[in-house]
């Protein structure tokens, strides 16, 4: 009896690392840039994620080689796919699908391609990659996620990532030594602006053993703020001063170029 | 050099536009029209969506309108007591246009709407304009004179009731049809982003007989005050005014317009309607073909809401 106890006790241990991230690795990271400006020069920018895996003690040895996977989530958003069908010669949206609450911008990025890195349900329980990553779509008053070969969920990626805010990159995060890596963020000229969530999770031989979490914030200042502002908050006074900004123009217009 | 633009949301080639603004406000001196039909497409076509293209164009033909229409006035060639006429009801064919805009919008057949009616209009009046300008043309080569005018000559919509007497003009007509006109010309401007200038020219002429001395000065008044009311209304209804965009183009099409307007005067009548029926009609073409062929992408995205 007490014999199997202790084998169940030594099984534990050694599954211990695969049910969870456990405690040997501890992962320190740091972002670039914590803070984007859209400003009116903005053309995109790249942030770079740096880090490096330490033992948690300083007794447990390390456990080379580490596949790394950085997910990048933007402000969330509802979107709607729409799908065009000939009607009397004319080709016109017939159907379409609502994705609630979906990221505006998504980027999984990592050091090789995700599904090498540990298997398919991992994946799906960690949504790592864009295939698996959760869309949920709304059927009715219902919400839930469909197969991954749904034809609107794959334009929606599809014509998100035409787009640039969707990404899968399995080649951005590098291991500059066994322990120390970078991964380059891209952020397109499109970005949306809000709060964006960076996690990080960190794998040994398929399994995860630790994970960080990092944010940063995308925000548009200067006249860029003040002209998107007004036109939300205050939409009658925005439309009137660019009218009366239209009659000023075509004064002066008139003035600049009178012959008469 | 880029620019990022705060309500299309996206960076443009400040050069691009500009150059957009000069060439459509080249065309529109030339022609004496506010030149929508052709600046609305052309944003679409840099990656603007429809809705804020239709919304900020309407800013920039106010803008190019007013320099006309003030060049017109101190011409003494436009009609104050028509325009005012026209105007009552083109405020509130404006207003029933950016109400369907929005609930076209919810329906996602905005584009679809936008395409139809462009397709229909232009490729109507461009016809139009093609088949009347060639026949004068045919005409002068035989040695008749043009009469586009008739003295005398009436047809149905002069026997309408609540006449009214236009002193500038010189025409005495009934009240409808002058608030149809305005109604459909403010209707089609707010949801198609049009001035309706092209439109609203052969209109006057045709049915209520305005004399070209003043029907373009009188066109530009109504076009600059449905489109001024047009971009506070769309501002205040859907937020989709870029300020930063219509700058840009209004800075361009006012220049732009000042050398059209030089070009246009060098040439003849007709021949100038033919070309506006042609650059017309092959704007009308080019929205057919996009409804027609079959599109690259199926799919494509709107967003819904935030958050």
């Amino acid at each position: 009896m007490r014999r199997i106890a202790l084998t169940a006790l030594i099984a534990l241990a050694v599954l211990a690392p695969s049910c969870g991230p456990a405690a040997a690795e501890r992962l320190v990271v740091s972002l670039s840039n914590h803070r984007v400006a859209v400003t009116s020069s903005f053309i995109g920018e790249n942030l770079v994620l740096f880090g490096t895996v330490e033992p948690d003690n300083a007794r447990t040895p390390l456990r080379p080689p580490y596949d790394l996977v950085v997910t990048v989530t933007g402000p969330r958003e509802t979107m709607r796919t729409r799908r065009k069908e000939r009607v009397l010669g004319v080709w016109i949206n017939t159907d379409s699908r609502e994705f609630v609450r979906a990221p505006s911008y998504l980027s999984i990025l990592s050091n090789r391609p995700v599904a090498e890195i540990t298997g398919q349900d991992a994946l799906r329980r960690l949504q790592l990659g864009l295939d698996n990553f959760l869309l949920p779509q709304r059927f009715g008053s219902d919400l839930g996620d469909t197969a991954r070969d749904d034809p609107f969920r794959a334009a929606f990626v599809r014509l998100e990532t035409q787009q640039g805010l969707y990404r899968e990159a399995s080649t951005a995060v590098t291991f500059l030594t066994p322990t120390v890596f970078r991964a380059a963020i891209p952020l397109p000229a499109n970005v949306p602006t809000g709060s964006y969530a960076i996690d990080v999770k960190l794998f040994a031989r398929g399994v995860q053993v630790s994970s960080a979490n990092s944010a940063l914030e995308v925000i548009k200042t200067g006249i860029e703020q003040y002209v998107a502002d007004a036109a939300h908050d205050h939409g009658l006074l925005y439309g009137l001063i660019t009218a009366l900004m239209a009659l000023l123009i075509g004064w002066f217009g008139s003035v600049v170029f009178r012959r008469d | 050099m880029q620019i990022y633009l705060p309500i299309a949301d996206l960076p443009v080639n400040i050069f691009l536009v500009l150059g957009m603004g000069l060439a459509v406000g080249f065309i529109s001196g030339m022609f004496g029209i506010g030149g929508g039909f052709l600046m609305t497409p052309l944003l679409i076509f840099i990656g603007i969506s429809p809705a804020v293209a239709v919304a900020s164009v309407a800013s920039h033909i106010a803008a190019s309108s007013f320099t006309g229409a003030i060049s017109y006035w101190r011409k003494r060639a436009l009609d104050v007591a028509l325009a005012l006429m026209l105007l009552s009801a083109g405020i509130v064919g404006t207003a029933v246009g950016v109400w369907l805009f929005t609930k076209l919008r919810e329906l996602d057949q905005l584009d679809l709407m936008i395409g139809l009616s462009y397709v229909t209009l232009l490729t109507a009046v461009g016809g139009m304009m093609i088949w009347e300008s060639v026949r004068a043309e045919l005409r002068t080569r035989k040695g008749m004179p043009a009469t586009l005018r008739r003295p005398g000559s009436h047809t149905w919509l002069h026997g309408l009731p609540f006449k009214l007497r236009f002193k500038r003009s010189k025409i005495y007509v009934s009240a409808i049809p002058v608030w149809a006109i305005g109604f459909i010309i403010g209707f089609i401007g707010a949801i198609m982003g049009i001035g309706g200038g092209f439109l609203l020219v052969p209109m006057l002429i045709y049915f209520l007989r305005v004399p070209t001395a003043t029907v373009i000065g009188t066109s530009m008044v109504l076009t600059l005050v449905t489109m001024a009311s047009a971009t506070v209304m769309h501002a205040a209804t859907n937020h989709l005014v870029d300020a930063m965009l219509a700058l840009i183009l209004m800075v361009g099409g006012v220049i732009g317009a000042q050398f059209g307007v030089r070009t246009g005067q060098k040439m003849r009548g007709e021949r100038l309607r033919l070309l506006l029926g042609l650059l017309v009609f092959a704007v009308g073409l080019r929205f057919a073909y996009e409804l027609v062929v079959s599109p690259d992408d199926l799919f494509s995205l709107r967003h819904v809401r935030a958050g």
